[in-house]
Protein backbone atom coordinates (compact mmCIF):
# COMPACT_ATOMS: atom_id res chain seq x y z
CA UNK A 1 0.00 0.00 0.00
CA UNK A 2 1.41 3.31 -0.72
CA UNK A 3 1.61 6.34 2.35
CA UNK A 4 -1.12 8.68 2.33
CA UNK A 5 -2.26 11.46 4.48
CA UNK A 6 -5.02 10.69 6.65
CA UNK A 7 -7.61 13.39 7.34
CA UNK A 8 -10.64 13.23 9.45
CA UNK A 9 -13.36 15.05 8.83
CA UNK A 10 -16.91 15.77 10.76
CA UNK A 11 -18.82 18.06 8.60
CA UNK A 12 -19.93 18.17 4.69
CA UNK A 13 -17.76 21.49 3.98
CA UNK A 14 -14.19 20.08 5.42
CA UNK A 15 -14.88 16.88 3.50
CA UNK A 16 -14.70 18.43 0.12
CA UNK A 17 -11.99 20.76 1.27
CA UNK A 18 -9.64 18.25 1.97
CA UNK A 19 -11.08 16.01 -1.12
CA UNK A 20 -9.46 19.47 -2.82
CA UNK A 21 -5.85 17.62 -2.89
CA UNK A 22 -4.88 15.81 -6.13
CA UNK A 23 -5.97 12.27 -5.84
CA UNK A 24 -7.86 12.18 -2.64
CA UNK A 25 -10.68 9.68 -1.91
CA UNK A 26 -13.23 9.83 0.47
CA UNK A 27 -13.15 7.34 3.04
CA UNK A 28 -16.55 5.48 3.79
CA UNK A 29 -17.23 1.55 4.71
CA UNK A 30 -13.46 0.98 3.10
CA UNK A 31 -14.98 -2.54 1.49
CA UNK A 32 -13.88 -1.34 -1.89
CA UNK A 33 -11.02 1.20 -1.26
CA UNK A 34 -9.15 -0.22 1.52
CA UNK A 35 -9.08 -3.60 -0.73
CA UNK A 36 -7.87 -1.55 -3.99
CA UNK A 37 -5.30 0.49 -1.98
CA UNK A 38 -3.68 -2.91 -0.71
CA UNK A 39 -3.68 -4.25 -4.22
CA UNK A 40 -1.99 -0.66 -5.49
CA UNK A 41 -4.83 -0.36 -7.68
CA UNK A 42 -6.17 2.89 -5.82
CA UNK A 43 -3.11 4.88 -4.45
CA UNK A 44 -4.66 8.03 -2.90
CA UNK A 45 -2.49 10.92 -1.84
CA UNK A 46 -4.73 11.42 1.45
CA UNK A 47 -7.76 9.90 2.64
CA UNK A 48 -10.48 11.73 4.21
CA UNK A 49 -12.40 9.72 6.50
CA UNK A 50 -16.05 11.01 5.96
CA UNK A 51 -17.41 8.10 9.10
CA UNK A 52 -17.63 11.10 11.31
CA UNK A 53 -20.09 13.17 8.49
CA UNK A 54 -24.09 12.71 9.72
CA UNK A 55 -25.40 11.35 6.72
CA UNK A 56 -26.55 8.31 7.99
CA UNK A 57 -30.35 9.28 8.65
CA UNK A 58 -33.40 7.63 6.59
CA UNK A 59 -36.11 9.63 6.31
CA UNK A 60 -39.30 10.43 4.69
CA UNK A 61 -40.20 13.96 2.68
CA UNK A 62 -43.41 15.90 2.96
CA UNK A 63 -44.02 14.44 -0.82
CA UNK A 64 -43.47 10.85 0.09
CA UNK A 65 -39.81 10.40 -0.69
CA UNK A 66 -37.49 8.24 0.88
CA UNK A 67 -34.29 10.20 1.77
CA UNK A 68 -31.57 7.39 2.23
CA UNK A 69 -28.46 9.30 3.84
CA UNK A 70 -24.82 8.86 2.06
CA UNK A 71 -23.31 6.94 5.17
CA UNK A 72 -26.17 5.04 5.92
CA UNK A 73 -25.07 1.21 6.32
CA UNK A 74 -26.24 -1.34 4.05
CA UNK A 75 -27.35 -3.78 6.30
CA UNK A 76 -29.26 -0.38 8.08
CA UNK A 77 -31.28 0.32 4.73
CA UNK A 78 -32.28 -3.54 3.99
CA UNK A 79 -34.02 -3.64 7.10
CA UNK A 80 -35.36 -0.02 7.85
CA UNK A 81 -39.80 -0.29 7.68
CA UNK A 82 -39.83 2.59 4.74
CA UNK A 83 -37.38 0.78 2.81
CA UNK A 84 -37.97 -3.20 3.69
CA UNK A 85 -42.07 -2.54 2.81
CA UNK A 86 -42.17 -0.02 0.18
CA UNK A 87 -39.17 -0.99 -1.69
CA UNK A 88 -38.45 -4.80 -1.20
CA UNK A 89 -36.30 -5.24 -4.31
CA UNK A 90 -34.17 -2.69 -2.76
CA UNK A 91 -33.85 -4.91 0.48
CA UNK A 92 -33.73 -7.78 -1.24
CA UNK A 93 -30.78 -6.18 -3.50
CA UNK A 94 -28.77 -5.61 -0.86
CA UNK A 95 -29.49 -8.45 1.26
CA UNK A 96 -28.07 -10.63 -2.03
CA UNK A 97 -24.70 -9.38 -1.70
CA UNK A 98 -21.89 -9.09 0.20
CA UNK A 99 -21.74 -10.74 3.44
CA UNK A 100 -22.86 -9.70 6.63
CA UNK A 101 -19.87 -8.16 8.02
CA UNK A 102 -19.60 -6.35 4.48
CA UNK A 103 -23.14 -4.82 5.16
CA UNK A 104 -22.66 -3.39 8.45
CA UNK A 105 -19.52 -1.64 6.66
CA UNK A 106 -20.63 -0.78 3.29
CA UNK A 107 -22.70 2.60 2.61
CA UNK A 108 -25.58 3.88 0.52
CA UNK A 109 -23.07 6.47 -1.32
CA UNK A 110 -20.23 3.81 -1.49
CA UNK A 111 -21.95 1.49 -2.94
CA UNK A 112 -23.12 3.79 -5.72
CA UNK A 113 -19.03 3.56 -6.36
CA UNK A 114 -18.21 0.32 -6.08
CA UNK A 115 -15.65 -0.67 -8.71
CA UNK A 116 -15.63 -3.56 -10.76
CA UNK A 117 -14.21 -7.16 -9.51
CA UNK A 118 -12.68 -7.82 -13.50
CA UNK A 119 -9.45 -9.75 -12.75
CA UNK A 120 -7.18 -7.30 -15.14
CA UNK A 121 -8.92 -4.32 -13.48
CA UNK A 122 -7.61 -5.72 -9.91
CA UNK A 123 -4.01 -7.05 -10.82
CA UNK A 124 -1.68 -3.93 -11.92
CA UNK A 125 0.49 -6.65 -13.97
CA UNK A 126 -2.18 -6.52 -16.58
CA UNK A 127 -3.15 -4.25 -19.48
CA UNK A 128 -6.70 -2.30 -18.51
CA UNK A 129 -8.20 0.68 -19.56
CA UNK A 130 -10.28 1.78 -16.42
CA UNK A 131 -7.13 1.29 -14.16
CA UNK A 132 -4.30 2.65 -16.76
CA UNK A 133 -6.05 4.63 -19.48
CA UNK A 134 -4.66 3.77 -23.26
CA UNK A 135 -3.24 0.25 -21.93
CA UNK A 136 -6.07 -1.62 -24.02
CA UNK A 137 -8.05 -4.12 -22.41
CA UNK A 138 -6.54 -7.31 -21.50
CA UNK A 139 -10.30 -9.08 -20.67
CA UNK A 140 -11.67 -8.40 -24.37
CA UNK A 141 -9.37 -11.33 -25.65
CA UNK A 142 -8.77 -12.94 -22.49
CA UNK A 143 -10.63 -15.13 -19.67
CA UNK A 144 -14.22 -13.36 -19.15
CA UNK A 145 -16.63 -15.20 -17.93
CA UNK A 146 -17.98 -13.11 -15.51
CA UNK A 147 -17.65 -9.78 -18.27
CA UNK A 148 -20.45 -7.63 -19.62
CA UNK A 149 -22.57 -8.20 -22.65
CA UNK A 150 -24.22 -4.63 -22.68
CA UNK A 151 -22.47 -2.01 -22.33
CA UNK A 152 -19.56 -2.87 -23.61
CA UNK A 153 -16.83 -0.92 -25.84
CA UNK A 154 -14.06 -1.63 -27.45
CA UNK A 155 -12.28 -0.27 -24.81
CA UNK A 156 -14.05 -2.07 -22.10
CA UNK A 157 -16.31 -4.75 -20.80
CA UNK A 158 -16.11 -4.95 -17.29
CA UNK A 159 -19.01 -5.52 -14.72
CA UNK A 160 -20.77 -3.47 -12.55
CA UNK A 161 -20.71 -5.26 -9.64
CA UNK A 162 -23.38 -3.39 -7.29
CA UNK A 163 -26.87 -5.56 -6.11
CA UNK A 164 -28.36 -2.74 -5.19
CA UNK A 165 -27.63 -0.36 -7.87
CA UNK A 166 -30.03 -2.29 -10.15
CA UNK A 167 -32.63 -1.99 -7.78
CA UNK A 168 -31.90 1.61 -7.37
CA UNK A 169 -32.07 1.89 -11.17
CA UNK A 170 -35.42 0.05 -11.31
CA UNK A 171 -36.78 2.61 -9.11
CA UNK A 172 -35.55 5.73 -10.65
CA UNK A 173 -33.81 6.97 -7.36
CA UNK A 174 -31.83 10.27 -7.38
CA UNK A 175 -28.26 10.73 -6.38
CA UNK A 176 -27.77 14.23 -4.06
CA UNK A 177 -24.09 15.54 -4.36
CA UNK A 178 -22.43 18.39 -2.91
CA UNK A 179 -19.39 20.00 -4.59
CA UNK A 180 -17.93 23.60 -5.22
CA UNK A 181 -20.36 25.11 -7.35
CA UNK A 182 -23.36 23.91 -4.95
CA UNK A 183 -25.59 21.02 -4.72
CA UNK A 184 -27.01 19.40 -7.31
CA UNK A 185 -29.67 16.38 -8.36
CA UNK A 186 -28.71 13.37 -10.53
CA UNK A 187 -30.91 11.02 -11.68
CA UNK A 188 -29.79 7.44 -11.27
CA UNK A 189 -29.76 6.94 -15.00
CA UNK A 190 -27.23 9.54 -15.77
CA UNK A 191 -25.33 8.50 -12.91
CA UNK A 192 -23.03 5.64 -14.36
CA UNK A 193 -21.78 6.26 -17.15
CA UNK A 194 -20.91 3.63 -20.25
CA UNK A 195 -17.14 2.89 -20.90
CA UNK A 196 -17.22 4.29 -24.34
CA UNK A 197 -13.71 5.87 -25.14
CA UNK A 198 -12.99 6.37 -21.59
CA UNK A 199 -13.72 3.28 -19.21
CA UNK A 200 -11.26 5.28 -16.59
CA UNK A 201 -14.53 7.73 -15.95
CA UNK A 202 -17.31 5.56 -14.14
CA UNK A 203 -19.54 8.17 -12.80
CA UNK A 204 -21.08 12.00 -13.50
CA UNK A 205 -19.71 13.10 -10.60
CA UNK A 206 -17.06 16.00 -11.12
CA UNK A 207 -13.88 15.50 -8.72
CA UNK A 208 -14.11 16.19 -5.15
CA UNK A 209 -18.26 16.22 -4.92
CA UNK A 210 -19.65 14.15 -1.73
CA UNK A 211 -22.85 12.14 -2.29
CA UNK A 212 -24.80 13.33 0.30
CA UNK A 213 -28.20 10.81 0.17
CA UNK A 214 -30.16 8.88 -2.41
CA UNK A 215 -33.65 9.67 -2.65
CA UNK A 216 -36.30 6.69 -3.91
CA UNK A 217 -39.15 8.56 -5.37
CA UNK A 218 -42.46 7.78 -4.21
CA UNK A 219 -43.48 4.64 -6.47
CA UNK A 220 -46.75 2.41 -4.55
CA UNK A 221 -46.26 -0.52 -7.46
CA UNK A 222 -43.10 -1.13 -5.88
CA UNK A 223 -44.35 -3.05 -3.13
CA UNK A 224 -45.04 -5.77 -5.65
CA UNK A 225 -41.47 -6.23 -6.29
CA UNK A 226 -38.36 -8.49 -6.13
CA UNK A 227 -34.80 -9.40 -6.98
CA UNK A 228 -33.74 -12.70 -8.23
CA UNK A 229 -29.86 -12.92 -8.62
CA UNK A 230 -28.02 -16.62 -9.91
CA UNK A 231 -24.39 -16.70 -9.14
CA UNK A 232 -21.28 -19.03 -8.83
CA UNK A 233 -22.35 -20.15 -5.18
CA UNK A 234 -25.58 -19.84 -2.79
CA UNK A 235 -24.55 -16.73 -0.56
CA UNK A 236 -21.43 -14.23 -0.71
CA UNK A 237 -20.74 -14.24 -4.46
CA UNK A 238 -21.06 -11.81 -6.90
CA UNK A 239 -23.90 -11.85 -9.71
CA UNK A 240 -23.77 -14.10 -13.07
CA UNK A 241 -27.04 -12.33 -13.78
CA UNK A 242 -29.52 -10.53 -11.78
CA UNK A 243 -32.62 -8.99 -12.64
CA UNK A 244 -34.97 -6.00 -10.25
CA UNK A 245 -38.65 -6.21 -10.80
CA UNK A 246 -41.42 -4.04 -10.00
CA UNK A 247 -45.26 -4.49 -11.41
CA UNK A 248 -48.32 -2.30 -11.76
CA UNK A 249 -50.77 -4.84 -12.36
CA UNK A 250 -54.91 -4.75 -12.47
CA UNK A 251 -56.89 -7.86 -13.62
CA UNK A 252 -54.04 -9.17 -14.85
CA UNK A 253 -53.10 -6.66 -17.06
CA UNK A 254 -49.77 -4.69 -16.69
CA UNK A 255 -50.12 -1.07 -16.43
CA UNK A 256 -46.47 -0.71 -15.91
CA UNK A 257 -43.65 -2.03 -15.26
CA UNK A 258 -40.04 -1.47 -14.09
CA UNK A 259 -37.11 -3.66 -15.00
CA UNK A 260 -33.17 -3.75 -14.40
CA UNK A 261 -30.56 -5.91 -14.74
CA UNK A 262 -27.26 -7.15 -13.13
CA UNK A 263 -24.11 -9.14 -13.06
CA UNK A 264 -24.21 -8.55 -17.11
CA UNK A 265 -23.61 -5.06 -18.32
CA UNK A 266 -20.83 -2.23 -17.85
CA UNK A 267 -23.84 -0.51 -15.66
CA UNK A 268 -26.58 -0.93 -13.50
CA UNK A 269 -29.09 -2.17 -16.57
CA UNK A 270 -32.71 -0.51 -17.26
CA UNK A 271 -34.26 -2.58 -19.37
CA UNK A 272 -36.54 0.07 -21.37
CA UNK A 273 -37.08 -1.98 -23.49
CA UNK A 274 -38.85 -4.75 -21.84
CA UNK A 275 -40.83 -2.34 -19.64
CA UNK A 276 -42.31 -0.93 -22.94
CA UNK A 277 -42.93 -4.45 -24.32
CA UNK A 278 -45.16 -5.07 -20.40
CA UNK A 279 -46.68 -2.34 -20.40
CA UNK A 280 -50.68 -2.47 -21.67
CA UNK A 281 -50.68 -6.18 -22.04
CA UNK A 282 -51.63 -9.02 -20.54
CA UNK A 283 -49.12 -10.90 -17.93
CA UNK A 284 -48.26 -13.75 -19.33
CA UNK A 285 -44.95 -16.25 -19.09
CA UNK A 286 -44.97 -15.72 -22.96
CA UNK A 287 -45.02 -11.70 -22.21
CA UNK A 288 -42.28 -12.34 -20.08
CA UNK A 289 -39.92 -14.22 -22.32
CA UNK A 290 -40.76 -11.93 -25.26
CA UNK A 291 -39.53 -8.60 -22.65
CA UNK A 292 -36.04 -10.85 -21.50
CA UNK A 293 -35.54 -11.16 -25.41
CA UNK A 294 -36.11 -7.59 -26.12
CA UNK A 295 -33.88 -6.96 -22.62
CA UNK A 296 -30.98 -8.86 -24.08
CA UNK A 297 -31.64 -8.07 -27.87
CA UNK A 298 -27.98 -5.70 -28.67
CA UNK A 299 -25.63 -8.03 -25.93
CA UNK A 300 -22.48 -8.64 -27.50
CA UNK A 301 -21.17 -12.33 -26.46
CA UNK A 302 -17.80 -13.04 -25.89
CA UNK A 303 -15.34 -16.12 -25.83
CA UNK A 304 -16.25 -17.23 -22.20
CA UNK A 305 -19.45 -15.25 -20.89
CA UNK A 306 -21.92 -16.00 -24.15
CA UNK A 307 -23.91 -18.22 -21.26
CA UNK A 308 -25.01 -15.03 -19.81
CA UNK A 309 -27.00 -14.31 -22.98
CA UNK A 310 -29.68 -16.92 -21.55
CA UNK A 311 -29.05 -16.88 -17.89
CA UNK A 312 -30.24 -13.85 -17.91
CA UNK A 313 -33.00 -14.01 -20.13
CA UNK A 314 -34.18 -16.89 -17.46
CA UNK A 315 -33.25 -14.97 -14.58
CA UNK A 316 -35.49 -12.27 -15.68
CA UNK A 317 -38.54 -13.80 -16.58
CA UNK A 318 -38.13 -15.90 -13.09
CA UNK A 319 -38.50 -12.56 -11.69
CA UNK A 320 -40.91 -11.19 -13.31
CA UNK A 321 -43.10 -14.06 -12.62
CA UNK A 322 -42.20 -14.35 -8.75
CA UNK A 323 -43.40 -10.46 -8.97
CA UNK A 324 -46.98 -11.25 -10.77
CA UNK A 325 -47.28 -13.91 -7.90
CA UNK A 326 -47.17 -11.14 -5.09
CA UNK A 327 -50.40 -10.30 -3.88
CA UNK B 1 -0.71 24.65 2.47
CA UNK B 2 1.50 22.31 0.42
CA UNK B 3 0.49 18.69 0.05
CA UNK B 4 3.09 16.66 -1.26
CA UNK B 5 3.16 12.84 -1.95
CA UNK B 6 5.63 11.29 0.64
CA UNK B 7 7.06 8.14 0.38
CA UNK B 8 6.56 7.20 4.48
CA UNK B 9 3.45 8.24 6.48
CA UNK B 10 3.40 10.43 9.16
CA UNK B 11 2.22 8.52 12.42
CA UNK B 12 -1.32 9.31 13.31
CA UNK B 13 -2.72 9.20 17.21
CA UNK B 14 -4.90 6.27 17.71
CA UNK B 15 -6.67 5.69 20.93
CA UNK B 16 -7.98 1.99 20.33
CA UNK B 17 -10.63 0.47 22.79
CA UNK B 18 -10.20 -2.97 22.83
CA UNK B 19 -12.20 -5.26 25.02
CA UNK B 20 -12.82 -2.61 27.32
CA UNK B 21 -9.18 -1.10 27.45
CA UNK B 22 -8.18 2.08 26.22
CA UNK B 23 -5.04 1.89 24.27
CA UNK B 24 -3.40 5.03 22.65
CA UNK B 25 -0.95 4.33 19.67
CA UNK B 26 0.75 6.14 17.38
CA UNK B 27 0.14 4.51 13.94
CA UNK B 28 1.55 4.66 10.39
CA UNK B 29 -1.90 5.45 8.69
CA UNK B 30 -1.86 2.40 6.54
CA UNK B 31 -2.02 -0.03 9.60
CA UNK B 32 -5.42 -1.84 9.29
CA UNK B 33 -6.95 -2.95 12.43
CA UNK B 34 -6.61 -6.23 12.08
CA UNK B 35 -2.21 -5.24 12.05
CA UNK B 36 -3.20 -3.34 14.99
CA UNK B 37 -5.00 -5.63 17.14
CA UNK B 38 -2.10 -8.32 16.28
CA UNK B 39 1.43 -6.56 15.44
CA UNK B 40 0.69 -3.53 17.77
CA UNK B 41 -1.52 -5.13 20.79
CA UNK B 42 -0.67 -8.81 20.58
CA UNK B 43 -4.32 -9.86 20.37
CA UNK B 44 -3.72 -12.62 18.14
CA UNK B 45 -6.92 -14.36 18.66
CA UNK B 46 -8.21 -12.16 15.27
CA UNK B 47 -6.94 -14.41 12.86
CA UNK B 48 -5.31 -12.81 9.03
CA UNK B 49 -6.53 -15.04 6.22
CA UNK B 50 -7.22 -13.30 2.85
CA UNK B 51 -6.50 -9.35 3.91
CA UNK B 52 -9.38 -8.73 1.25
CA UNK B 53 -12.79 -8.95 2.96
CA UNK B 54 -13.11 -12.42 1.17
CA UNK B 55 -12.93 -14.98 4.30
CA UNK B 56 -14.04 -13.48 7.04
CA UNK B 57 -11.27 -15.01 9.72
CA UNK B 58 -10.55 -11.29 10.54
CA UNK B 59 -14.45 -10.60 12.16
CA UNK B 60 -14.31 -8.40 15.08
CA UNK B 61 -17.33 -6.57 16.54
CA UNK B 62 -16.95 -2.53 15.68
CA UNK B 63 -19.21 -0.68 17.99
CA UNK B 64 -21.34 -4.08 18.88
CA UNK B 65 -21.77 -5.24 15.49
CA UNK B 66 -19.32 -7.36 13.51
CA UNK B 67 -17.29 -5.92 10.81
CA UNK B 68 -13.96 -7.09 8.68
CA UNK B 69 -10.37 -5.92 10.73
CA UNK B 70 -8.77 -6.70 7.66
CA UNK B 71 -10.59 -3.90 5.55
CA UNK B 72 -11.25 -1.14 8.26
CA UNK B 73 -8.25 0.99 9.04
CA UNK B 74 -6.95 1.54 12.75
CA UNK B 75 -7.07 5.25 12.60
CA UNK B 76 -10.84 5.07 11.41
CA UNK B 77 -11.95 2.89 14.37
CA UNK B 78 -10.22 5.30 16.57
CA UNK B 79 -12.47 6.10 19.76
CA UNK B 80 -15.35 3.36 18.92
CA UNK B 81 -15.33 0.36 20.99
CA UNK B 82 -14.03 -3.19 19.85
CA UNK B 83 -14.78 -6.40 21.10
CA UNK B 84 -12.04 -9.15 19.74
CA UNK B 85 -12.48 -12.94 20.64
CA UNK B 86 -10.03 -12.18 23.77
CA UNK B 87 -12.95 -10.01 24.89
CA UNK B 88 -15.61 -12.73 25.22
CA UNK B 89 -14.60 -15.19 27.87
CA UNK B 90 -16.14 -14.21 31.27
CA UNK B 91 -12.70 -14.79 33.24
CA UNK B 92 -12.30 -19.15 33.02
CA UNK B 93 -16.31 -18.87 31.86
CA UNK B 94 -16.17 -19.11 28.29
CA UNK B 95 -19.24 -17.22 25.94
CA UNK B 96 -21.94 -19.60 25.34
CA UNK B 97 -20.96 -18.88 21.64
CA UNK B 98 -17.32 -20.76 22.40
CA UNK B 99 -18.52 -23.77 24.48
CA UNK B 100 -21.17 -24.63 21.92
CA UNK B 101 -18.42 -24.49 19.53
CA UNK B 102 -16.46 -27.06 21.57
CA UNK B 103 -19.68 -29.02 22.00
CA UNK B 104 -20.40 -29.30 18.62
CA UNK B 105 -17.42 -29.76 16.94
CA UNK B 106 -17.89 -26.63 15.38
CA UNK B 107 -14.29 -26.37 13.75
CA UNK B 108 -11.25 -28.31 13.20
CA UNK B 109 -8.03 -26.96 12.51
CA UNK B 110 -9.28 -23.28 14.30
CA UNK B 111 -8.08 -20.68 12.19
CA UNK B 112 -11.29 -19.64 10.89
CA UNK B 113 -12.96 -20.58 14.34
CA UNK B 114 -12.23 -16.86 16.35
CA UNK B 115 -13.88 -15.15 13.22
CA UNK B 116 -17.07 -17.63 13.01
CA UNK B 117 -17.42 -17.38 16.75
CA UNK B 118 -17.30 -13.25 16.47
CA UNK B 119 -19.97 -13.67 13.51
CA UNK B 120 -22.38 -16.01 15.47
CA UNK B 121 -22.25 -13.59 18.43
CA UNK B 122 -23.04 -10.70 16.93
CA UNK B 123 -25.75 -12.79 14.82
CA UNK B 124 -28.02 -13.08 18.17
CA UNK B 125 -28.85 -9.48 17.64
CA UNK B 126 -29.28 -9.75 13.84
CA UNK B 127 -32.65 -10.23 12.12
CA UNK B 128 -31.82 -13.75 10.80
CA UNK B 129 -34.67 -16.42 10.52
CA UNK B 130 -34.80 -19.40 12.87
CA UNK B 131 -33.90 -22.02 10.28
CA UNK B 132 -30.63 -23.73 9.29
CA UNK B 133 -30.53 -22.33 6.01
CA UNK B 134 -31.35 -18.81 7.84
CA UNK B 135 -28.28 -19.35 10.03
CA UNK B 136 -26.22 -21.12 7.03
CA UNK B 137 -26.78 -17.62 4.55
CA UNK B 138 -26.11 -15.24 7.98
CA UNK B 139 -23.12 -16.95 8.72
CA UNK B 140 -21.88 -17.37 4.91
CA UNK B 141 -19.50 -14.33 5.23
CA UNK B 142 -16.95 -16.85 7.00
CA UNK B 143 -14.95 -19.90 5.37
CA UNK B 144 -14.14 -22.85 6.85
CA UNK B 145 -11.64 -24.47 4.44
CA UNK B 146 -12.22 -27.73 6.90
CA UNK B 147 -15.26 -27.87 5.91
CA UNK B 148 -17.08 -27.90 9.82
CA UNK B 149 -20.12 -26.13 8.65
CA UNK B 150 -22.71 -28.97 10.12
CA UNK B 151 -20.86 -28.00 13.22
CA UNK B 152 -20.65 -24.82 13.22
CA UNK B 153 -24.55 -24.51 12.25
CA UNK B 154 -25.24 -26.97 14.99
CA UNK B 155 -23.68 -24.57 17.63
CA UNK B 156 -25.44 -21.64 16.59
CA UNK B 157 -28.60 -23.12 16.48
CA UNK B 158 -28.26 -24.71 20.44
CA UNK B 159 -27.66 -21.41 21.61
CA UNK B 160 -30.08 -19.48 19.72
CA UNK B 161 -32.72 -22.06 20.81
CA UNK B 162 -31.24 -21.82 24.34
CA UNK B 163 -29.42 -25.44 24.29
CA UNK B 164 -26.20 -23.54 24.39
Amino acid sequence: MQPFAFITVTGEQAARQAAAYPDARYLAGGTTLIDLMKLNVERPSTVVDINAVPLAAISELPDGTVRVGAMVRNSDMAHHPLVRDRYPLISQAILAGASGQIRNMATTAGNLLQRTRCYYFRDTTMRCNKREPGTGCAAIDGYNRIHAVLGTSEHCIATHPSDLCVALAAVDATVRVVGSKGARAVPFGEFHVLPDERPERETALEPGELIVAVDLPPLPFARRSVYVKVRDRASYAFALASAAVALDLSGGVIRQARVALGGIATRPWRAHEAELLLEGREASVEMYRQAADAALAAAIPRRHNAFKIELARRTLVRALSRAEALS
Amino acid sequence: MTHMRSTSSVLVDVELLVNGRRLPLALDPRVTLLDALREHLGLTGTKKGCDHGQCGACTVHLDGRRILSCLTLAASASGREITTIEGLADGDRLHPMQQAFIDHDGFQCGYCTSGQIMSAVALLDEPCGPGEADVRECMSGNICRCGAYPGIVAAVQAVRQGRG
